[in-house]
């Protein structure tokens, strides 16, 4: 690898120091919350220690674990709809010349810049029609409005670097269309199913507006419980549920620090918008 | 060994009314290697694709045997394309790439292995199985991709210029291993190239493509001596072209009386012949010459000569042109049987 002269080195340093300290100090105080027992002024750090706080949201009562799973559900479901979706997408928009191809850019890109309230009031009044309101499935179809623009991204920059002569070889080679996509096609996406799926995982997981406007109120996720305890004023009680719902996003991170890092090809797509 | 017969075969793609391929014909015979030769977008690999089944012809027919195949879908025609940049599968070793198709087939894993292994020894690459192609070098990679390919024991094998990405030495080694295994395996063997060097070297006849249009279709040393038109001539450096009238065996134009070859049929023409067949010094059909300019090429030397106002070029030794300078008048002479006429054009 090439050395980089010393000021630009020491500059990624303190910048990626900044980084760190910018997202991980606001953290700081909810995780002190989580194991405190009182935690007045003037006091710099708490004066008792206590796991009240986690027991409870651990505790079947709290409705937290359910919650958990439901979101974890629902994120799952939104990631594998909008790879379905996706992933053929995205080998539109990254390997053929079409008419109208800009407008339909600008359609996939349209949720990310629109605010999604205005959107999911109109979605609503159609989702009653169709008896989706309040329901999982409800709140999964509209969770596809933010994901689908980044997993179809993704995958258009994948795309549009792939090779489809490899699929040809293939077929000359004597492998079945479905074969062809299983051996040859898969392997060459895979990174950007993977990372755009992650995306789609995070983009769901942190959904609150759309999960409260089509689910009205039943079916509650984790970022809902947690706003409904951080009204109700218990800090000790948000601090140990925010813990628990920011852990797969760093676990993301480390998952994906690599291929997120910039050499890699999947998150081209983004150079291209 | 498989009769491959192309009749009539044409593509026009969508939104073009000329067709890249217009009613090719051909004959091949089982076990040959021919060349489809032809500058870039002759259409010469338009005809491999449809004949691989990757593209779908706009009309004519393709049989094996006599048996059409247009229908039959790409992975069941028993023809497998080696693509011009090899396309080796990135993530998998050296010995799966090569195994691919026997695995598509269902072949039982211990047959496969046994088999590449055998194919990797043939392609003289025996040590190589648990690589990755990016460790490969271009030579090695094409090997390989040669290997995949022969494993299925195809009908017919597509190649896409086989010899272009290699360096000079290279080349003859893959030229010798091409047609070995191609002869021992008895594989009807179409390969597409734009060089006619490479056409010449490797294939047992030659179809010249030009526009899309199949212009010749012989052994590869009939284009040097008997060119079917101006246009083969040229695209196989050939320089020199006098209109005349062919009568009674003596060819009558601008450079005079020249006697011609047997066999040439009486009319007007165009009279060609190679370069490298033109002499120095007197005999029969002897022209007196001005030396014009002379071009060191390293093995050999270009002469360009006028006669009267004719511009003739020769392409010689070094040791013959030695002592031959612009300006100087020279003697040089045409042997008969070096001279063909090219039929019906102007005299």
């Amino acid at each position: 690898m090439e050395r980089d002269p010393i000021f630009l080195r020491s500059f990624r340093v303190l910048s990626g120091a900044l980084l760190i300290i910018w997202l991980i100090l606001p953290l700081v105080p909810l995780a002190i919350w989580s194991f405190a027992r009182g935690w007045r002024f003037p006091h710099l750090l708490p004066q008792e220690w206590t796991l009240q706080a986690w027991n409870y949201a651990l505790s079947d009562t709290s409705g937290v674990l359910a919650s958990l799973w439901l979101t974890i559900w629902i994120a799952v479901c939104a990631t594998v709809l909008s790879i379905l979706v996706g992933v053929p997408a995205g080998r539109a928009l990254g390997m053929y010349k079409f008419r109208g191809k800009g407008a339909v850019e600008l359609i996939i890109l349209a949720p990310v810049i629109v605010p999604g309230i205005a959107v999911a009031l109109g979605i609503h009044s159609v989702f009653i029609g169709f008896g989706l309101t309040n329901t999982v499935s409800g709140v999964v179809l509209v969770h596809l409005i933010p994901t689908l623009p980044y997993m179809t991204l993704v995958m258009a920059g994948i795309f549009a670097n792939y090779d489809p002569a490899f699929e040809q070889q293939a077929r000359s080679l004597g492998a079945s269309p479905l074969k062809t996509f299983w051996y040859v096609t898969l392997p060459a996406i895979m990174p950007g199913i993977v990372v755009g799926g992650l995306f789609a995982f995070l983009v769901s997981w942190s959904q609150y507006v759309l999960t409260l406007l089509i689910g009205g109120g039943r079916v509650v996720t984790l970022p809902l419980l947690l706003f409904n305890f951080a009204t109700s004023g218990r800090n000790d009680i948000t601090g140990a549920i925010s813990m628990i719902y920011i852990l797969p996003g760093i676990i993301i991170l480390l998952l994906t620090a690599k291929q997120l890092s910039g050499r890699s090809g999947a998150i081209g797509g983004f150079g291209r918008v | 060994m498989t009769h491959v017969s192309i009749t009539n075969l044409s593509k026009t793609y969508p939104g073009e009314t000329k067709p890249s391929l217009d009613r090719l014909s051909l004959e091949i015979p089982s076990g040959e290697l021919t060349a489809l030769l032809g500058p870039s977008g002759c259409g010469k690999t338009t005809t491999m694709k449809m004949i691989a089944g990757l593209l779908e012809p706009s009309g004519g027919d393709v049989t094996f045997d006599g048996r059409s195949i247009l229908r039959d879908k790409p992975e069941n025609r028993g023809v497998v394309m080696v693509f011009q940049n090899y396309l080796l599968f990135p993530y998998m070793s050296v010995a799966d790439n090569i195994g691919f198709g026997l695995k598509m087939r269902k072949v039982p894993k211990s047959e496969i292995a046994a088999r590449v292994a055998e194919m990797l020894a043939l392609v003289r690459l025996p040590d190589l199985g648990r690589r990755k192609p990016a460790e490969l070098s271009g030579g090695q990679q094409q090997r390989v991709a040669l290997a995949r390919a022969l494993i299925v024991r195809p009908k017919v094998l597509l190649l896409d210029e086989p010899l272009s990405n290699l360096d000079a030495h290279l080349r003859l080694e893959m030229r010798d291993l091409i047609r070995g295994l191609q002869k021992e395996m008895g594989i009807t063997t179409i390969f597409v190239t734009h060089d006619q060097e490479e056409a010449v070297v490797l294939a047992d006849r030659v179809a010249l493509i030009l526009d899309g249009r199949l212009r010749q279709y012989d052994a590869a040393d009939v284009f040097y001596k008997r060119p079917a038109d101006e246009a083969v001539a040229r695209f196989f450096g050939g320089q020199n072209f006098v209109s005349g009238t062919a009568q009674g065996g003596v060819f009558e134009s601008a450079l005079g009386r020249l006697r011609l070859p047997n066999g040439i049929a009486p009319g007007p023409g165009l009279l060609t012949f190679r370069p490298e067949s033109l002499r120095i010094g007197t005999g029969e059909n002897a022209l007196t010459a001005q030396v014009q300019d002379r071009i060191y090429l390293g093995t050999q030397t270009r002469l360009k000569l006028l006669v009267g106002d004719v511009a003739l070029d020769a392409v010689l030794s070094p040791d013959l042109v030695e002592g031959i300078a612009p300006g100087q008048t020279i003697t040089i002479h045409l042997p008969p049987q070096s001279l063909w006429v090219i039929e019906g054009a102007k005299p």
